[in-house]
């Protein structure tokens, strides 16, 4: 039955969610937040473990299928692969930096908002492995749930407006991916199984429109320009470790749909549209750094980075170039790694200070050197330093670009360069100078602090040197993904 | 047949109930009594137990889904005497009396589960309209529920004529009542004919509160008590698509090109007016009226693809759309204020009940996990089927994503609003009503987690 824990995408389903269930019966803070990095060290554990169990040997381990509806052809039904394991491996490293970074006190009904997390974190978990249409659109409506209401609850000032607008956006998106996913269902011999829906065989007219039914809710997601507008907003209305979650891990939903459903679903549409769809991305992506240049919000600053950012990688997933999409399953764990190093640090300043523009804050550095020495790091991750992870699959991702076509390489490169210029100025503005009023009384990071930022840098240097690991362990993924491209 | 007879000795039953004891516990505890005995009966006939062999003439007579709609009636009629008794009981001196006109809807209900020929249509919607006019005056001395009476009243009665007159002109085409009779007949549409079917069809549309015939919904549900605006709302409300499925599909199967489109004109305009005005409404009762339009959009492409799906998907979404809705009005019922502001905070004070209705909130949304999001996929998947018209299932997609808004409304006001700008009443909820109210949302999780629970009877 379905409680059997003899592998390991159940274990990652349930712990979570067993966790989750737990924390809310908790009654003080402390024993709350101990449930919840319990569980999620655990799932952090059961993943890492799975790293070891990647060969065919142990395919029965790595993949499950419970009948769960026999009448419309759906079953409960998870793998972990290439593709699922990275994304999963980064949530399982985003959520318990989120938990341990929360200061106590923060937030009224603590249980409540550490089980909350905990559902989100087995919501996403689910997304990634399900290899069922059905139980996919279950899962990627089920994450959206305890986001909501962490957000609109424990957020900020504008928290209820920004976040509704928030969860309209991805529900529309949804319910056009409904709409396509039944549409498919049609055409297969009646099951929702992944294997029949790359065999369904809609004609290249259908194909048009159904490619757009997915790419809606997937754009919204990610989001790339126009569909962004929400972000911003909802970012810096969340708490911070809900924003660490929904920008590290959770936009990763949009890329990943592309990958796993949309690509290989619809090779014909997908080769139609994909120059168009890169070049209005790479315009997406310039207009995201524009506006972030002229941000004084920290966070707004770092939410239209992360629209640049994403934008790069769901260029790269269009070129249908095998060294891109490499590049883009690594930069989507760096990605994930770098953003939620930003945003802890913006967090701590915003912390301390009180304070999250830039123009009032200034000199942090003479009274914070530790803090300031990670913070530049981060920083230069986060423009793609030769030696930072995000270097090798930003590079992969150009490179595919370029073989694409030399100018949208060369278009999306400004973007690149705009990137050091808002990230170097934001550093510049608030690490250096003239220490500002807010700044005074500043105390530089503690123990706990220094441990995550080290985990956080140590990991942005290991993918930098040496991403090795990651490419043979997705090889087999970008192969089945690109397979479908080759007759067409 | 056994749920017709035995809810109409019943309802006879709880008339004379009020004689003999005047203890309205004890009344509440009779009709409950009673809905179950309905329940099992109906049950024991689909099983193949009838207790009574009648000669209807081929009039009436009940297949799986005839049933299984029976049965979703009782079931959650039973929900709704459990849910509201307390009010019942407060609606009125004898209680008896209004139980025992619910028990002869039940049973005009039970008749539209079975029919087979036009006349039998006509007897069942008016032993169910009759009954319900006096339920919707029954707060006497309330200026508004007179109105709504009276406007309920005439607008049943203008569309009943409807019905007659479409019921005349088909019987003078093809000189018969029976369905089947008038289906073999109809190679083509003669204007006769056309004439009837769209005065049925109509009529129909009065009947299910669709639009442009959905004026008098509003007014009357506001306007009558709202224990009976929740009986009115759910259960009598599907016995209306019941019959408008059955008899487009027996009697117009064959023609069914014909008349799609007006149907689909209907189905846009519901979902678009019902959607579009829900999102202004201030109080919490209109706003569940016009939702209920909106929701009646919905189930109406059911009757528009009416394949098996379609029937699975309408069987599903009565019970979803009626349970989530019973359980809303049925907290609603205890507030006097009705706007949205009222609620604010009352997560803080009443979490078990907050966390109930949130879950009826979401199955009427269509989140997954809910019975609502099964019943919207059904709708969805019947029409695909059908073909060619994208279209529909797009404008009903968007109506979908408006009604997010008027719904989280709502659950904002529940959870995040904070109550000292709010108005909220001290308004107890006994152990028992809370162990109800969980038990709805149980059953909202479970249809949402196994439909096939309840379909797999069809």
């Amino acid at each position: 039955m379905f409680v059997a824990f003899d592998n390991f995408p159940v274990m990652l389903i349930w712990l979570p969610l067993v966790g989750g269930i737990l924390t809310f019966f908790m009654k003080s803070e402390k024993s709350a937040k101990a449930t919840a990095l319990f569980f999620s060290f655990l799932t952090l554990g059961v993943i890492v473990t799975n790293l070891f169990y990647t060969d065919v040997k142990h395919q029965l381990l790595n993949q499950v299928s419970y009948i769960w509806l026999p009448g419309i052809g759906t079953s409960f039904a998870l793998i972990l692969d290439g593709l699922t394991r990275t994304l999963c491996l980064l949530t399982a490293i985003v959520v318990p930096i989120a938990i341990i970074n929360i200061p106590s006190g923060k937030y009224k009904n603590p249980n409540a908002f550490y089980g909350l997390l905990m559902l989100t974190f087995c919501g996403l978990m689910g997304v990634f492995m399900a290899i069922d249409a059905l139980v996919f659109y279950l899962f990627w409506e089920l994450a959206l749930i305890p986001v909501y209401f962490l957000s609109s609850i424990w957020g900020g000032e504008k928290r209820i407006k920004a976040t509704f607008k928030f969860f309209i956006y991805t529900f529309v998106g949804s319910l056009f991916l409904l709409i396509g996913i039944l549409y498919v269902y049609l055409k297969t011999s009646g099951s929702f199984s992944i294997v029949s829906f790359y065999n369904a065989t809609p004609t290249d007219g259908e194909q048009a429109w159904l490619f757009f039914m997915f790419l809606i809710a997937f754009a919204i997601k990610m989001p790339i320009f126009p569909f962004h507008t929400w972000q911003p907003e909802a970012y810096e209305q969340a708490p911070t470790p809900v924003t660490m979650i929904l920008s590290g891990v959770m936009v990763k939903m949009g890329l990943f749909g592309v990958l796993r459903w949309l690509l290989p679903m619809f090779p014909y549409a997908t080769k139609t549209y994909a120059e168009p769809m890169v070049i209005l991305i790479v315009v997406g992506m310039l207009y995201a750094s524009f506006i972030a240049i002229k941000q004084d919000s920290i966070k707004k600053l770092i939410a239209y980075s992360s629209i640049a950012h994403i934008g790069l990688m769901a260029a790269g997933a269009f070129t249908l170039k095998s060294v891109a999409i490499n590049g883009v399953f690594i930069q989507m764990f760096n990605h994930g790694i770098n953003i939620v190093g930003l945003w802890l640090i913006a967090d701590l300043i915003e912390r301390q200070t009180g304070v999250s523009k830039i123009s009032e804050l200034g000199g942090v550095a003479k009274k914070a050197p530790i803090l300031s020495i990670f913070m530049v790091i981060i920083a230069f991750a986060n423009i793609a330093l030769p030696l930072t992870n995000a270097f090798v699959g930003e590079f992969m991702i150009f490179n595919g670009l370029y073989q694409m076509k030399p100018w949208i390489a060369a278009l999306a490169g400004v973007s690149i360069v705009l990137s050091a210029i808002y990230t170097l100025n934001m550093v510049k503005n608030v690490f250096y100078g003239e220490v500002a009023t807010a700044v005074g009384s500043y105390v530089d990071v503690n123990k706990v602090q220094i441990t995550l930022l080290t985990v956080l840098t140590l990991l942005i240097f290991i993918f930098g040197i040496y991403p090795t690991p990651f490419f043979s362990m997705i090889s087999e993924t970008v192969g089945l993904i690109l397979n479908k491209f080759v007759s067409i | 047949m056994n749920a017709i007879i035995l809810s109409t000795l019943w309802g006879v039953l709880m008339m004379y109930a009020g004689f003999a004891t005047s203890n309205k516990k004890t009344v509440s505890v009779i009709a409950v009594l009673g809905v179950i005995a309905v329940l099992v009966s109906n049950w024991l006939e689909f099983l193949g137990l009838p207790f009574f062999n009648i000669d209807t003439k081929g009039m009436l007579g009940y297949n799986a889904f005839g049933f299984l709609f029976n049965a979703v009636t009782h079931a959650t009629l039973l929900m709704y005497f459990l849910l509201s008794a307390k009010e019942i009981e407060g609606s009125s001196k004898t209680p008896s009396d209004h139980y025992a006109l619910i028990f002869f809807i039940t049973a005009g209900i039970s008749v539209i589960a079975g029919f087979k020929s036009l006349l039998m249509l006509f007897i069942g919607i008016e032993i169910i309209s009759i009954p319900l006019y006096v339920l919707a005056g029954s707060d006497k001395s309330n200026l508004k529920s007179n109105e709504a009476a009276l406007k309920y009243f005439l607008m049943g009665s203008f569309s009943t004529g409807l019905l007659l007159m479409g019921i005349a002109l088909l019987y003078g085409d093809s000189g018969t009542f029976y369905l089947e009779g008038i289906n073999i007949g109809i190679g083509f549409l003669t204007p006769m004919k056309t004439m009837g079917m769209v005065l049925l069809m109509v009529s129909m549309a009065f009947k299910v509160s669709a639009a442009p015939f959905h004026f008098w919904t509003p007014d009357v549900y506001d306007g009558t008590p709202t224990v009976y605006t929740s009986f009115m709302a759910t259960i009598v409300k599907a016995a209306g698509f019941f019959a408008f499925l059955k008899l487009f599909e027996t009697a117009f199967g064959k023609v069914h090109a014909q008349w799609e489109v007006l149907l689909s004109v209907i189905i846009v305009l519901t979902i678009v007016v019902g959607n579009v005005t829900a999102v202004f409404q201030q109080s919490v009762k209109r706003m569940l009226s016009y939702s209920s339009i909106a929701q009646a959009g919905f189930m109406l492409l059911g009757v528009y693809s009416m394949n098996l799906m379609a029937k699975q998907g309408i069987i599903l979404y009565f019970a979803a759309y009626g349970f989530a809705s019973i359980g809303l009005f049925a907290v609603l019922a205890k507030f006097k204020d009705h706007s949205i502001e009222g609620l604010n905070g009352f997560a803080k004070k009443q979490p078990v009940i907050a966390g109930s209705m949130l879950v009826s909130l979401l199955s009427l949304t269509g989140i997954p996990l809910t019975a609502g999001f099964f019943a919207k996929y059904y709708m969805i998947l019947s029409v695909l089927k059908y073909g060619n018209n994208l279209w529909l299932v797009i404008i009903a997609i968007l109506g979908a994503a408006v009604s997010v808004y008027y719904y989280f409304r709502v659950i904002q006001a529940m959870y995040f609003k904070d109550e000292a700008d709010a108005t909220v009443e001290q308004v107890g909820f006994s152990k028992s009503f809370q162990l109800l109210m969980v038990v709805n949302a149980i059953v909202l999780l479970v249809l949402g987690i196994h439909p096939d629970w309840l379909m797999l009877f069809l």
